[in-house]
């Protein structure tokens, strides 16, 4: 509450927010092909350019691949925050649920159980919409499991184990379906592990981004519960918090927001583990108010570099997003914790 | 009827306090029955493990109730929505707070919450209730501090005036002074005692300084396992509770100094 730390708040947010918008730019303006920059405004400004064919590429191709950028970094973020919140675990994400595992299993069946089943799948050619379906579906069925367990449970700490659990159980189902299934199926679901933020249609990031929406929403009209969760359960109780519930609906935005960035861009990995560690180091606080949307900016921030990165400037090569995100991440987080020599929840 | 519940804020009337897990029920003590007076400076004491943490934890509702009632402001405590008992009752407890990266103005607000609105945000009267806090628990020098930084007593002062930021008409601490030294024990017991007289506040701690407790409190109730003695010091001397205490002979009650010496055998 004092002015001067106020101000600095202010100030790092202004930056992030600059930030979010040059690395927006800058991720749209970068690809395969080279597009000068004036021609990019002019694309969105509806002012006429040199080529037509630009226009396709930027608003067909690069703004929805930088909006994906920007809605799976900020909500993988976020999910991150209240998972390391409702669990009081510096090393909680949004993986611990076991629900993108979940997702991860469906699109398993899909592709791996179409050469194991055979003539169970009618149809070769996998489209992107049953990709969707078939992870949705597999989130969601480990999103019920977790909730009906959290019911049972008092102990949050059991909730992380079960997650974990989950996670560990579909893996082995996955080892056991590629084991059977052929090369080319399984080099498919390879590459949708792999992660890609890319070949996203407008309808389909309508669906995304209202799904997100819903989300976040949730997200900020818990805050207070959030920071209730500071000081313990019991604590949290005599505050009014009814813990049950609380519980629930934080569970069911992180599986809803996991299950659905993992069903359009595939388990992408690390963003929602670092993004709120480096909003608490940024930010040197623990109120949520505050490093809810930190983190989510941060995220965001993050993923578009990333993918700039994995972009290979100038090349026709697409890195694994993946990969990008774990690489040049991880030393940054490591660095940071280096330099400030302790972590909190 | 009707008089027993304005003047006691708190009325228990054969309570059993425990732990119920799925089918398997551990009663840690039961057939309590005692009264607690307006605006008092209550001390629970007894051996350890005789249940005044799960007694205190009971009649704030962090506990289930095995059986019995217990009567706040004539209101049945299952009748409490989360919230309205949070406007009633606050908690101080033993456990450690878990790692967090909160100053101690911010823990103290966190105090508010029962009575801000659903995005958190201070009024005018809550900033005010918070500086009051603040002010009569002494931490003005420590308000920026994080409570990492804090040692055991100026922690509790922290936790305490959180919860007269909370602003209930009962605050319960268990075992407030745990970990203290003489000097923070008895500053914290002489703090608990002035905030009692000064607020109108109903003070209850479970404690181990019995001594202090005869000395500070307004009322004290004993936890033995036959019986339980509640009342002031005059009278429980009557009802020779402080007798009943400890069995053994290495502590016993001296009833003309009224406290408890070692015996020197």
């Amino acid at each position: 509450m004092k002015k001067s730390t106020n101000i600095s708040i202010k100030n790092s947010f202004i930056l992030l927010s600059v930030l979010l918008i040059v690395f927006f730019f800058l991720n749209i303006s970068l690809g395969s092909v080279s597009i000068p920059f004036e021609d990019i405004i002019n694309i969105f400004t509806g002012k006429s350019i040199s080529k037509e064919s630009w226009h396709t590429i930027i608003l067909d191709f690069r703004l929805p691949k930088a909006i994906t950028a920007l809605l799976v970094g900020s909500g993988l973020s976020v999910c991150g925050l209240l998972m390391q919140t409702l669990f009081r675990n510096p090393l909680a994400g949004p993986f611990v649920l076991g629900v993108s595992s979940g997702a991860s299993l469906g699109v398993a069946i899909l592709i791996l159980g179409s050469s194991v089943f055979g003539s169970f799948f009618v149809t070769n050619s996998i489209s992107n919409w049953s990709l969707v379906i078939a992870s949705s579906l597999g989130a969601f069925l480990v999103l019920f499991a977790v909730i009906i367990s959290a019911n049972i449970l008092r102990n949050t700490m059991s909730i992380l184990i079960i997650g974990l659990m989950f996670g560990s159980l579909t893996a082995a189902v996955i080892s056991v379906l590629a084991y059977f299934s052929e090369a080319q199926q399984i080099q498919q679901y390879l590459f949708w592990s792999f992660g890609s933020l890319g070949n996203l249609t407008w309808t389909e990031i309508n669906v995304f981004s209202s799904i997100y929406c819903i989300g976040i929403f949730g997200s900020f009209t818990i805050v207070k519960t959030l920071n209730s969760f500071l000081l313990g359960e019991n604590y949290a109780k005599s505050l009014g918090v009814n813990i049950k519930r609380s519980r629930i609906i934080i569970l069911l935005i992180t599986s809803l927001l996991t299950g659905v960035i993992t069903a359009f861009s595939g388990p992408i990995a690390f963003i929602g583990l670092a993004a709120p560690h480096i909003a608490k180091i940024l930010f040197n606080t623990s109120n949520h108010k505050i490093l809810l949307p930190a983190s989510a900016l941060i995220g965001a921030i993050i993923l578009l570099i990333c993918d700039c990165i994995a972009q290979l400037p100038t090349s026709e090569f697409t890195l694994p997003i993946n990969a990008i995100t774990s690489l040049f991440g991880a030393p940054i987080v490591i660095w940071l914790l280096i330099r400030k020599k302790k972590i909190f929840v | 009827m009707n008089s027993t519940f304005k003047k006691n804020i708190l009325v228990i009337d054969n309570l059993t306090v425990g732990y119920q897990e799925k089918n398997k029920i551990k009663i840690i003590a039961n057939n309590i029955s005692l009264n607690i007076k307006r605006g008092s400076f209550v001390a629970i004491i007894g051996k350890n493990g005789i249940g005044k943490s799960t007694l205190l934890k009971t009649i704030s509702k962090v506990l289930k109730q095995l059986n019995g009632s217990i009567t706040i402001n004539g209101k049945n405590i299952n009748e409490y929505s989360y919230r309205e008992l949070a406007k009633t009752i606050s908690l101080v407890l033993t456990e450690r707070l878990p790692e967090s990266q909160l100053t101690v103005l911010e823990l103290i607000a966190l105090g508010r919450q029962p009575h801000t609105n659903w995005i958190d945000t201070l009024s005018k009267i809550d900033i005010e209730k918070i500086e009051w806090a603040i002010k009569e628990t002494n931490l003005e020098k420590l308000r920026d501090n994080r409570i990492d930084e804090l040692s055991d007593g100026q922690l509790q002062r922290v936790l305490i005036a959180r919860a007269l930021a909370q602003d209930t008409e009962i605050i319960i601490l268990d075992e407030p002074t745990a970990h203290l030294d003489m000097h923070q024990t008895i500053k914290i017991f002489e703090l608990l005692k002035k905030l009692t007289h000064k607020t109108e506040k109903t003070i209850i701690i479970s404690s181990h300084e019995i001594n202090l407790a005869i000395k500070t409190c307004d009322q004290l109730t004993i936890l033995s396992k036959n019986k339980i003695y509640s009342g002031t010091i005059s009278t429980l001397m009557v009802e020779n509770a402080f007798e009943n205490l400890f069995s053994s002979e290495i502590v016993k009650f001296n009833r003309t100094l009224q406290q408890f010496v070692i015996n020197k055998n």
